[in-house]
């Protein structure tokens, strides 16, 4: 789960890291009453959404009058923002950040990551500041450090001190640097999150250490303990069609094309975007309809596909293993018959009682399309998605 | 012979009186597997599905010599019941839930590296469909029936895809001496190499499906050592080609977050070690009926 760049800070703040003063505004008239109340003569104005790369994007300006502050929340706010990261949809801007402007110094990158292979939480930090990773393991790896952190003790000052001699700051800052990577990996820690990023981190002309932007990622798996981390959710920043889904226990991404897809299990259902590619069609939607695949879990799939207005066809794959495919087939005709569907549907079903189960979709009077295997399935779906 | 489990390995379930642990229980007695008790504590000196029910894992080891284990443990505990499981002497753990916290599985991991490798307990997944021997032992949560006992190895992370695999090389008229599910999580017990290394040494295993998925190192770390170690012919296919960057695809590890880690990219590093590449997933069993005959031709 993503949350916005104020959320990390207020989050970071609380485990000693320092950011500069700001405040949120949700139209243009708190824009200038936030600034007055931060007070100085320069503001920084920074749309939040769960995104990277919003400067390139206009998502940030720098003022120095209240009219300029004014007039760039005016233009930002209800706009959808779109950033490399974004898609070509966007996100819709409904929070402002306003900030003091910082007189920078230096430009540090600082990420912590849950490393696979290591297996472990991984601290990277550069010198390149500003640029993101992959933009510095391509033009300066060799800035890079990397340091494991061992979960039985957790970070040590010692590593915190390697990261900051190797990042080559003036040794009378090294202890506030160290501060800041202590408290980075605390809050990681503490609040089981899956990604914090810094970048840049800046050392100021009045030499000091200061979180300029702030991203963090957590794990939804943790959430049930971490109820103040599950609150900080933003629905407006996700796609519709996943809020839906999701907010009822189906594991829904919304993709770009045109065929609807059901499937049970996360393998199998990508295995079946990738035959649905190569039979040259374009799936509409990974779904996991889950263990069990009820009538009640089939009804609600149906449902969340239909939402997404693109979708001209719907390709059900089901690997009927402890239930029974004449119990999945029957929940099939149900809900096409209660939600009276009315487009394509190709079901192929696999496992226990595949004939029974084919037979009651064969029988149903439906345009349902039977199909054998997975090959024969998509092929069907994609000429069904086309001639529709 | 066959790995990680056979009709004599004598099994205990942890979680064994809750709903899922019960059915899946039921289930796994039905198949001919040798569970000998189970665990919920609290529950203690009861009888459960005809066996007994201790409090404490190793309770359960010292009056029944279990080796095995399988964990139907809810997410917020599971963590603490696989580290149990270690402690308890268990030789070999699979745990089937799914929604573990990563840093409570990266402390399980840390936590299994106090036993030297000879003593250690083999976990697979979470997250998983489970272990099946077919025609000895199933411990897991799969339809045994459709497996036929033979000698391919099965080894993946999703598990209805291997259900998948199962089934096409069932109608092909091949069995499976083991099959293996990793699980979809980002940190697991075991990884594709782990299992590959039990598959090279067990005599009855003379080929191996591997099935594969966006995210993590794991498929390259395999690729590598199927390249350098492995003799047995490995035939991969890799789920997510179609899978947009930075988008996690159901499993909680399905998510494409550095270079090598998209099923375009695994396929090539693969390709370059020498494994054999089911190009669709419909093709996964022909691809290994087709490698195995060349095996016999040469």
């Amino acid at each position: 789960m993503d949350i916005h760049e104020y959320q990390a800070k207020e989050l970071l703040s609380k485990f000693g890291v320092p950011v500069p003063r700001g405040g949120l505004a949700y139209s243009p008239e708190q824009a200038s009453y936030r600034a007055t109340e931060i007070g100085g003569s320069k503001w920084v104005v920074k749309a939040q959404i769960h995104s990277g790369a919003r400067g390139k994007a206009g998502g940030i300006k720098v003022c120095s009058t209240e009219k300029e502050l004014e007039s760039a929340a005016e233009n930002l706010l209800g706009r959808k923002l779109v950033t490399i990261q974004t898609g070509p949809a966007g996100k819709l801007v409904s929070r402002l950040y306003i900030e003091e402007a910082t007189d920078i110094d230096r430009e540090i990158y600082l990420s912590f990551v849950m490393d696979r292979a290591a297996e472990r939480i991984v601290v990277v930090a550069s010198a390149a500041g500003g640029m993101d990773i992959e933009e510095i393991s391509h033009k300066q790896p060799e800035t890079i450090i990397k340091v494991a952190v061992d979960p039985a003790v957790g970070m040590q000052s010692f590593q915190a001190r390697e990261v900051s001699f190797g990042l080559g700051v003036e040794p009378e800052l090294v202890s506030k640097l160290e501060r800041v990577i202590m408290g980075c990996y605390r809050a990681f820690r503490d609040l089981d999150a899956t990604l914090l990023e810094i970048n840049p981190l800046v050392i100021t002309k009045q030499k000091n250490v200061v979180a300029l932007d702030a991203k963090m990622s957590f794990d939804e798996n943790a959430l049930f303990r971490r109820p103040q981390i599950a609150e900080l959710r933003d629905k407006s920043q996700e796609d519709a069609r996943e809020t839906y889904a999701n907010d009822r226990g189906l594991s829904y991404v919304g993709l770009d094309g045109d065929i609807g897809c059901i499937v049970n299990g996360a393998g199998l259902a990508m295995a079946t975007l990738d035959m649905i590619k190569l039979a040259g069609g374009e799936p509409a939607n990974f779904l996991d309809i889950g263990g069990g695949a009820s009538p009640e879990r089939v009804t609600k799939s149906f449902k969340a596909v239909l939402r997404d207005k693109n979708v001209k066809a719907i390709l059900v794959n089901v690997f009927a293993g402890i239930n029974r495919c004449d119990w999945v087939a029957k929940g099939v005709v149900d809900a096409v018959k209660e939600l009276e569907i009315k487009m394509p549907i190709v079901v192929r079903l696999a496992g226990t009682n595949v004939e029974e189960g084919r037979k009651i979709i064969d029988q149903s009077g439906l345009t349902v399309i039977s199909a054998e295997t997975l090959a024969d399935a998509a092929k069907k779906a994609v000429a069904a998605a086309k001639a529709a | 012979m066959a790995i990680f489990i056979n009709e004599n390995t004598p099994i205990i379930v942890q979680g064994f009186t809750g709903r899922i642990g019960t059915f899946h229980a039921q289930e796994m007695i039905d198949y001919g597997t040798n569970v000998v008790g189970g665990v919920t504590p609290g529950k203690g000196g009861t009888t459960h599905l005809g066996r007994p029910v201790f409090n404490t894992v190793k309770g359960a080891v010292k009056e029944t010599g279990a080796e095995a284990s399988i964990v139907f443990v809810p997410p917020p505990f599971a963590a603490d019941s696989i580290m149990e499981a270690a402690d308890a002497g268990i030789k070999y753990c699979v745990c089937i839930t799914d929604g573990i916290p990563t840093q409570d599985m990266i402390r399980v991991k840390r936590y299994m590296r106090r036993y030297k490798k000879e003593n250690r307990m083999v976990l697979t997944g979470p997250n998983c469909a489970g272990t099946i021997s077919p025609g000895k032992a199933m411990l897991g949560i799969m339809p045994g029936h459709i497996y036929s006992q033979g000698r391919v190895g099965i080894v993946g992370r999703s598990g209805t895809l291997g259900y998948e695999a199962a089934a096409q090389l069932k109608a092909l008229g091949i069995g499976v001496s083991t099959s293996v599910g990793i699980g979809g999580d980002p940190i697991n017990g075991s990884s594709f190499k782990d299992v590959l290394e039990h598959f090279a040494a067990d005599p009855d295993t003379d080929a191996v499906m591997m099935i594969g998925e966006i995210g993590g190192p794991q498929e390259a770390e395999a690729g590598l050592y199927i390249r350098d170690h492995f003799k047995k012919p490995v035939v991969a296919y890799i789920a997510g080609l179609s899978a947009p960057k930075g988008r996690r695809m159901g499993h909680a590890g399905a998510i494409v977050s550095a270079f090598g880690e998209a099923a375009a990219e695994k396929v090539d590093i693969l390709k370059s070690c020498g494994v054999n590449i089911a190009p669709t997933p419909s093709e996964m069993g022909s691809t290994i009926q087709k490698v195995l005959s060349g095996r016999k031709a040469a």
